[in-house]
Parts: C-alpha cells; sequence; structure tokens
C-alpha cells in the first residue's frame, strides 16, 4: 500500500487549502469530478473547503465517456452521471477532480466535455496520484501523491464511497484475460 | 448487445437496462447548450426508409447527428416489393459507401433480418420496423418513459419495470409496436395485458407470455400503464370489426375511462393517433398523457442504441495497449 | 442401341438377381444371366447393393416452357428429373401462355419428345388463363397429340364451386381427373407462411390450414355427388389427411399426394425470413409433416409428387414477401422419401415403387410408365443406392434455377442410373 486513509485525508486537505491559495478564496469556484472515484474526491475536498470557509462550493461530475479517442476500439462502455451544478459553468473557474493521472487522455476527453457544457473562465485539475508516463502536454495544479510507476504496474486508487476503504496501492501486471 | 437490433427479442434484460441508463445519461444532453456529442465522429449511419414515417426517421436523425455521426437519408419508397432485387442492390450501394449502421424501415417484416443475414452488409443493422413483425427502438423508447415514471426510484423490486401492469390496447395483430413492447416489457419484468376484440388478435397469442382480454374495462383499473395503438379506419372494410363508432365504444379510451385509472397511471400512444378513434383528445392532452415526452425520449434512446451498437470494435482485442489506472484513458 | 446387364440388382429391396434391359423392354430377369448374343456391346453394370426401381412419375412439376425459360426449359427440367430417378413427369399449365388450348400443351408434349430425358405429359388448365372463369377446352386438350388426361389450375384454386363441379363433371367424358390446388382464395389473401404460433411473432401473414381443408371438404362432397375422380395436390395438412381418409373409407374417388419438403421440413424454418423456404401450400408443423407421413404410409395420401418449383436467382434473393413461391425439388425427392419414408420404416422399396411410380401414372392414366419390373415391361428403370450419402449442392443441379432447400443438406441415396425406354439417361450419376 502506497497511501493509507490518513494519507489521502492529509492530501485531500493539503490540495483543498493549494485550492483556495490559488483562487484567492472560494468564490467562483466549481469542482468537476470524473466518475466513478473523482466525484467523491471533489465532494470531500469541497467539505474541506467549505469547513475552511463556510462556503458551498458548487461540485458535479463530468463523464468524460462519450468524450474518449479509444471509443472505436474498445466495447461500448456504460455511462457514467453528468451532474452540471444549477449555476452552470460560464465563467466559473472549475477544478476537474480525479483519482490517477495517468497517460493525460481522459483530461483531454474532459476539457472537450467541458467545451460543450460551457465557457469557464479558467480550468484547473486537481488529481490524487500523478503516476508519470504522459501521453499528452498535460500535468495537474494540485496533486496529493508522485508516485513513479512502470507501465506495467496497475495504480489501484480505493475509496470508501466506492469501495469501503481508502487505500492506494501498486499492483503488477494485470491478468491479460481481463477484458 | 449483439451487433444488430433487430427484434426486442435480441436484448436480455442486462442489455435493455444499459439502453435505458444509457438513455438516462444522454437525455440530460437536450437541456445542455451544446447539444452533441463527439462519440459517433467519423462514423456514418444510414436511414433506409422504404416506407414514410417521418417522425421515426427524424428521432433517428437526430440521435445520430447529436453524437456526430454523419447521416445519409435514403428514401426508396415505391420501390420495395414491386421489384425484390431492390433491398438487395440498395444494401450493396450503402455497403459500398460505406456505412457503419443501416436503420432500415420496410413494409415487409423480416426485411431487416435479411438485410443483416444475407451477408450483403456487413454493417450494423437497426430495425426501424418492419412490416407487421417488429418495432425494438419504439419499444425501448416506451419501456424507457415507463421507467422514468415508474420504474426508476418506485420500483417494488430493483431498478426496472418488474411487476408493473402494463395494458396495450387495440390493433395487436397488424402492430409491431405490440410485438416489440410484449417481449421487451416481459425481459424487463413487467405484466403485459393485451386488449383487443378477438378479430385483432394473431392466432398463437396464447403462446406470447402475455395476457389478453376482449375487455377494456376490466383491465383498465389495474394498469400502471395504458398504451392505445393506431386503429386504421380501413380494418373495418375487412371486418375486422363492425364500424368505427362500435370500436371507439368498446375500446377507445375516452374521459370516463380515464376517470377508472389509478392516480398513478400513465396513458402511452406510440403516435400517429388517431383521435375519436383509439383515444378521444381529452385524454391524449392530459396530463396522464406522456405522448409528447415519448417523442422526446425516443431521440435520447435512439443515441444509446446507436452509440452501444457502433462504438466500440465487436469482440475485439485491445489493441496491445499499457495496462492502465481504471479511469485514465 | 445397348443392351444393359445389371449384375446383382436388389428389385424392389428383394434378393439379389440380373436383370438384362434390351429392345427398349425388360428382356431378362434371373441369376447369372449372359449377354444376349445378337448384341456386341452389352453394357455391364454392377449393381451390388443398389435397389432396382421403376421409372418415378412425377404428377407435379414446373417446367416453366413456354414463357419462363430463364427459370427453366423442358429440356433442363426433363434431365432435373432424369437425375432424380424420374422417367415421365407432368408438367403443370401455369405457363406464359398458359397451357389452356390443345397449341400449348402440344407443344409442350413436343419439346418433352425432342429433349429426351423423360416422357413429359402436360397438364392441362381448368381454366382459361386460370383465371377461373370459364372452362378451358378440355375436351380438345385431351384429344390432342398431348393426350392431357390431367387437369389443374394450380397456383390458383379452383375455387368457384359451381366451375369446379361443371369441371368434375366434364371430365367424366374422357376419363379425365381435375388436380385441386386447394386454397379457399379469401381465407390466404397475402398468405406468406403457415398461420400459427409463428406467423403470429413473425408478423408473416398466416396461410390457415382451414383454407386448405374447406377446399379439399367440398371437393370431395362435389366429387361423390358427380360421380368424378378428384386429385388433391400438395396436401400439407394434418386435417386434410383426415378429409382425404374419410373420402376413401366412403368409397369416394378421390386420390391425393404429398410433396417432399412437406413431408421433411416445417414451418419454423421461416425464422431465418430466407425465402428459400417460402412455397404455396407453405411448411406446416412438425404435426403435420408426421400425419402426411403416416398417410403416406397407409396409403391415403396415394403418391409423392414434386412441385418441383424454378426460380431465378432474383425471385429468391430478396425480402420474404416479395419473393416467388416454391422450391426445386426433382432431384432430392427420392432421397427425401428415403429419409422420411423408407429409413424409419414407414414405407418399403415395394411401396416406393406405387407411391412415386405405379400410382401416379394410374392417376395420370399413362400406360407406358409405372409398370412393375418384369419382363416385356418397357425397360423404364432407375438404379438407386440407398447406402450412399451425399450434401446437396444448389449449384450442381441440372435445373437453370437454384432454389433449393436442401442445400448444404446431408441426404440418403444416390441415383445411379435411369433408363428410359432402355436408354441410360442417367449412368453413374451423370446425365447421357
Amino acid at each position: 500500500m502506497v497511501l493509507d486513509a490518513r494519507d489521502i485525508s492529509r492530501a485531500l486537505t493539503r490540495i483543498s487549502h493549494e485550492i483556495l491559495e490559488r483562487n484567492k478564496g472560494a468564490d467562483d469556484l466549481v469542482l468537476l469530478g470524473i466518475p466513478r472515484r473523482g466525484v467523491p474526491l471533489a465532494q470531500r475536498i469541497a467539505a474541506r473547503i467549505s469547513a475552511v470557509e463556510g462556503i458551498e462550493v458548487p461540485v458535479g461530475s463530468l463523464d468524460i465517456t462519450l468524450y474518449r479517442d479509444d471509443l472505436r476500439m474498445k466495447p461500448a462502455r456504460a455511462l457514467l452521471p453528468t451532474e452540471i451544478p444549477s449555476g452552470g459553468i460560464d465563467g466559473k473557474v472549475v477544478v476537474l477532480v480525479d483519482d490517477v493521472l495517468f497517460s493525460g487522455r481522459t483530461i483531454r476527453s474532459a476539457l472537450d466535455a467541458l467545451g460543450d457544457v460551457g465557457r469557464p473562465q479558467a480550468v484547473r485539475l486537481a488529481v490524487l496520484v500523478d503516476r508519470g508516463h504522459r501521453e499528452l502536454p498535460i500535468r495537474a495544479d494540485f496533486v496529493g501523491k508522485n508516485l513513479p510507476t512502470s507501465l506495467v504496474e496497475r495504480v489501484s486508487v480505493r475509496l470508501a464511497e466506492t469501495d469501503e476503504i481508502d487505500a492506494v496501492s501498486i499492483d503488477g501486471p494485470p491478468e491479460w484475460s481481463e477484458a | 448487445m449483439k451487433r444488430h437490433l433487430l427484434s426486442a427479442a435480441d436484448l436480455t434484460r442486462d442489455d435493455a437496462m444499459l439502453v435505458l441508463k444509457t438513455a438516462e445519461e444522454l437525455r440530460s444532453l437536450a437541456d445542455r447548450p451544446i447539444k452533441k456529442l463527439p462519440a459517433l465522429r467519423g462514423r456514418t449511419v444510414v436511414n433506409l426508409f422504404f416506407e414514410d414515417s417521418t417522425r421515426t426517421r427524424i428521432s433517428f436523425e437526430a440521435a445520430a447527428k447529436r453524437l456526430s455521426a454523419d447521416v445519409i437519408n435514403f428514401s426508396a419508397k415505391g420501390s420495395s416489393l414491386s421489384k425484390g432485387e431492390s433491398l438487395k442492390d440498395t444494401a450493396l450501394t450503402l455497403e459500398a459507401m460505406g456505412a457503419d449502421a443501416v436503420v432500415v424501415r420496410h413494409g415487409a417484416s423480416g426485411a431487416p433480418h435479411r438485410l443483416a443475414h444475407s451477408g450483403w452488409v456487413r454493417s450494423s443493422v437497426v430495425n426501424a420496423g418492419d412490416g407487421t413483425h417488429e418495432h425494438p427502438t419504439q419499444a425501448l423508447l416506451d419501456a424507457f418513459t415507463m421507467w422514468r415514471h415508474l420504474g426508476k426510484d418506485g420500483a417494488r423490486s430493483g431498478d426496472n419495470l418488474e411487476g408493473r401492469r402494463v395494458a396495450i390496447v387495440g390493433d395487436v395483430l397488424h402492430s409491431r409496436v405490440a410485438r416489440s413492447n410484449a417481449l421487451l416489457l416481459q425481459t424487463l419484468g413487467a405484466e403485459v395485458t393485451l386488449v383487443a376484440p378477438p378479430t385483432l388478435f394473431p392466432v398463437g397469442i396464447d403462446t406470447w407470455g402475455v395476457e389478453t382480454s376482449y375487455d377494456l374495462d376490466a383491465v383498465l383499473p389495474k394498469a400502471d400503464v395504458v398504451m392505445m395503438l393506431r386503429v386504421q379506419r380501413e380494418r373495418m372494410n375487412a371486418s375486422f370489426f363492425p364500424t368505427a363508432r362500435e370500436y371507439s365504444r368498446r375500446y377507445g379510451l375516452d374521459g370516463k375511462r380515464m376517470r377508472a385509472l389509478q392516480d398513478h397511471t400513465i396513458v402511452m400512444h406510440p403516435g400517429p393517433m388517431v383521435r375519436g378513434m383509439e383515444i378521444t383528445a381529452d385524454v391524449a392532452d392530459s396530463d396522464r398523457s406522456v405522448i409528447v415526452e415519448q417523442v422526446t425520449n425516443g431521440v435520447a434512446v435512439r443515441m444509446a442504441v446507436l452509440y452501444l451498437l457502433l462504438s466500440g470494435a465487436n469482440g475485439s482485442d485491445h489493441h496491445g495497449e499499457a495496462p492502465e489506472s481504471e479511469t485514465d484513458a | 442401341m445397348s443392351a444393359y446387364l445389371i449384375r446383382a440388382v436388389s428389385i424392389l429391396g428383394g434378393d439379389a438377381t440380373d436383370l438384362l434391359l434390351h429392345g427398349g423392354v425388360v428382356a431378362a430377369i434371373g441369376a447369372d444371366l449372359t449377354a444376349t448374343g445378337d448384341t456386341g456391346d452389352t453394357v455391364e453394370i454392377d449393381g451390388t447393393g443398389l435397389v432396382a426401381l421403376p421409372g418415378l412419375v412425377d404428377l407435379h412439376t414446373h417446367l416453366r416452357e413456354p414463357g419462363r425459360e430463364d427459370a427453366e426449359t423442358v429440356e433442363s427440367g426433363t434431365q432435373a428429373a432424369a437425375l432424380g430417378g424420374f422417367t415421365a413427369v407432368h408438367a403443370m399449365a401455369n405457363t406464359e401462355p398458359v397451357a389452356d388450348t390443345a397449341g400449348v400443351v402440344e407443344q409442350v408434349w413436343r419439346l418433352g419428345r425432342e429433349a429426351g430425358y423423360c416422357d413429359v405429359y402436360p397438364i392441362g388448365a381448368v381454366t382459361v388463363g386460370l383465371q377461373g372463369q370459364q372452362l378451358a377446352e378440355l375436351g380438345a386438350m385431351a384429344d390432342s397429340a398431348a393426350r392431357v388426361r390431367v387437369f389443374s389450375d394450380d397456383g390458383k384454386c379452383v375455387s368457384d364451386a359451381v366451375l369446379m363441379r361443371r369441371a368434375l363433371e366434364y371430365v367424366k367424358a374422357f376419363d379425365g381427373v381435375i388436380a385441386q390446388h386447394a386454397q379457399e382464395p379469401r381465407l390466404t389473401e397475402g398468405a406468406q407462411m403457415n398461420e400459427g404460433e409463428l406467423s403470429g411473432r413473425l408478423g408473416l401473414t398466416g396461410w390457415p390450414a382451414v383454407a386448405e381443408e374447406a377446399i379439399i371438404a367440398r371437393d370431395c362432397l362435389l366429387t361423390a355427388h358427380v360421380g368424378s375422380r378428384l386429385h388433391v395436390c400438395h396436401v400439407s395438412t394434418a386435417g386434410s389427411v383426415e378429409i382425404v381418409r374419410d373420402a376413401k373409407r366412403k368409397g369416394w374417388n378421390v386420390t391425393a399426394e404429398a410433396c417432399p419438403h412437406h413431408l421433411l421440413l416445417t414451418d419454423d424454418l421461416a425464422q431465418t425470413y430466407d425465402p428459400i423456404y417460402k412455397v404455396n401450400p407453405p411448411l406446416r408443423t412438425a404435426a403435420d409433416g408426421a400425419a402426411l407421413r403416416a398417410g403416406l404410409a397407409d396409403g391415403t395420401i396415394d403418391i409423392v409428387a414434386t412441385d418441383h418449383a424454378p426460380h431465378p436467382h432474383e425471385d429468391k434473393d430478396c425480402e420474404w414477401a416479395a419473393a416467388a413461391f416454391g422450391m426445386l425439388g426433382l432431384e432430392t425427392a427420392l432421397s427425401i422419401v428415403q429419409e422420411t419414408m423408407v429409413d424409419p420404416g414407414l414405407l418399403d422399396w415395394e411401396g416406393v415403387a406405387d407411391r412415386m411410380s405405379y400410382a401416379p401414372a394410374r392417376i395420370g392414366r399413362i400406360a407406358d410408365h409405372g409398370r412393375p419390373i418384369e419382363v416385356g415391361a418397357p425397360a423404364n428403370v432407375v438404379l438407386y443406392d440407398p447406402a450412399a450419402r451425399r450434401t446437396v449442392v444448389a449449384s450442381e443441379s441440372a435445373s437453370l434455377s437454384r432454389n433449393t432447400p436442401y442445400a448444404g443438406m446431408e441426404l440418403p441415396g444416390r441415383v445411379v442410373a435411369t433408363f428410359l425406354r432402355g436408354t441410360a439417361t442417367v449412368l453413374d450419376g451423370k446425365l447421357q
């Protein structure tokens, strides 16, 4: 295990403070989690910001499935919820939240998806883990933990909301039968 | 899901629920400023209509375009049965144009099946209504509409239509909508009762696994959904029923009958309606009526179907990609 | 003219014996025959394991000529017949022009003689142009060189009761027979397949059994009433078998035929929506097939007739509703009778000879065919290997058309040789 529940909690607290610092407060902030695990992470960050600033930050989710660049290569996937907060994102500072940053393709898809939803003043990226191996010119603004990995390894993020436990671990190569 | 959607029977319960849930996510697109998704960019969807059906065609067209597919509308009305070769020749033409999906409406039952299984085309075939056989996307949008009203949150058991009572009333014999709905709704666990005069039931209806009734008034109070089917006046010329008036009196849904429904019961119609025949205007325009919503839902459901059929290589491998974190791409 | 000496062949499944065909007749039967001294060119054939049957007679063939020579000609159709073991076929009247005059039936008859692969007996139309309005000149056709004895509007039903009565009465003058295509037209408007559970599910308009049975019942009663002779074409339902059985029990002069495809195939094939399985009357249920086989076994159904119906490719390579009705049958009939009747023990080879040769010749009133294999009889003989198995390949058919529903199917038996009046039309399974 690389990060346990307390590590994750500390990382999120730090990210929350960094967001507030960078944004000079919570005004005009919108947190959009990328399903699945980006969504509970966004909610946790929002809770921390609220505790510090006393302001409810709008939280939503942004599914990027239909914006993926590998749709033609893989079996169709079920769509996950997209919920844009009622205030929309026009002129807001949107912080995209995801669990792992890897190739960068998910974030590229998310930026495309965001463009179809509205025109934010700025888009920032917060991730719990950055494992490297970028394939696109994308970097995170807020990183919980930089985690150098080999390409054959698999980073597994588990969260209480989705997996009953908070933990980040590095596993060996996956079973090839997995489809 | 299978590669083609020819019959509602092609869908397992998981397949059908996947379509409904996908449609639910896609439905929200209508509320966004840009009503377009890039999912099928570069794909070509052909609407091959051998029969006039503007509403079904534009529904598929809107669905394909919202997913960024290129859409070719091919209207071949009148050439269908006069010379049978035309279906094949048309199919070969479409194949040559590189169609990824063919949405076909045809007056002959089984024409989409022929198209899919004759070796004429390699593309996915979606049945948009064939003769008196099936209309699976209509059944999906009907089920989606029911699910939104009755299934999603207030389901009695699970996240589907389990145990819901659906009455489908009218010309079952000639209705592809009735066939597809009877199949799909049973897959989703609903209890279906078909209501018609005996002349408008097909032979062998007892093997469909549905209830049947000749008595609309006995069925209405128990129904959660009442779906009225179009009844063409010409049917009375073939002695299926004596007069339009007698049909309406016995099988039409009017204000008086509507009052016998439970509070939550919704009224549906696949359209086009024959007002005054199977349904009166006050029912069609009432709060219970979800007929307009069915049209809206049609686009979302057809988007879901096209997305699920067309994205992804059919059972192909992962192209040797490196392993990756689950949510990263 | 060659003589053929067939060694150790089993006539109708009996003990092995030699069989000499010479001079157009069966010249000798017995053990260890020697070739006749006066002919130097006696061909010996090893008949070990082969069954000798009288040349088959088909009472129901569509040769399509004149008019649809793209689908079949008299020549190609009779070639297919010879390959199937037939030495005589009755050519249905629904040609273009319709065989409703002495001129047309004589033309078909002559084409058959010229082709030489088997004898062609034209069937005359009952009504002018098959229109069901007015009797055709039945007497002129009967008196013509074609000597027509079988009359049918096949493809259409003589549905008018008065017209049917008159036709039945009229043909008594020359010992003719009306072969009825029993299909009540109003009950079968737009009909596509057997009406039942499947037609309802597939959304194909049903062809109810009652539409056949009602006409057969009516025609049996008319036949009894006027004391004439009725033949029922392609009986397809269990109910029809019952009605014919009842008519025979009453002593009425009614005969009936069943088609190989109705003996073997069932309506569930329509689920493929492949019109190769579209035929009229339609494929029926498994229970109907069982009733037909039982009826054929006990003699209620007198004969097997092929209803060989060639159609060009484009008439089948399309959607079901647009496709033509009908399927090929001549080259596979004997194999299917073996598969459905002989192998299950419902019929022996004597029975096959009766249902496929003696009885159809008797109904058609033709003297030179359908005779037992005995010394002095015309040498119309087929040699058949029941132990062989083959996979049907559509493109190998001698027919100009390819609409066989059996393509890819493995069937028992093989026609080794066919002799028409002592001349081999087929040897070693190949046309001569």
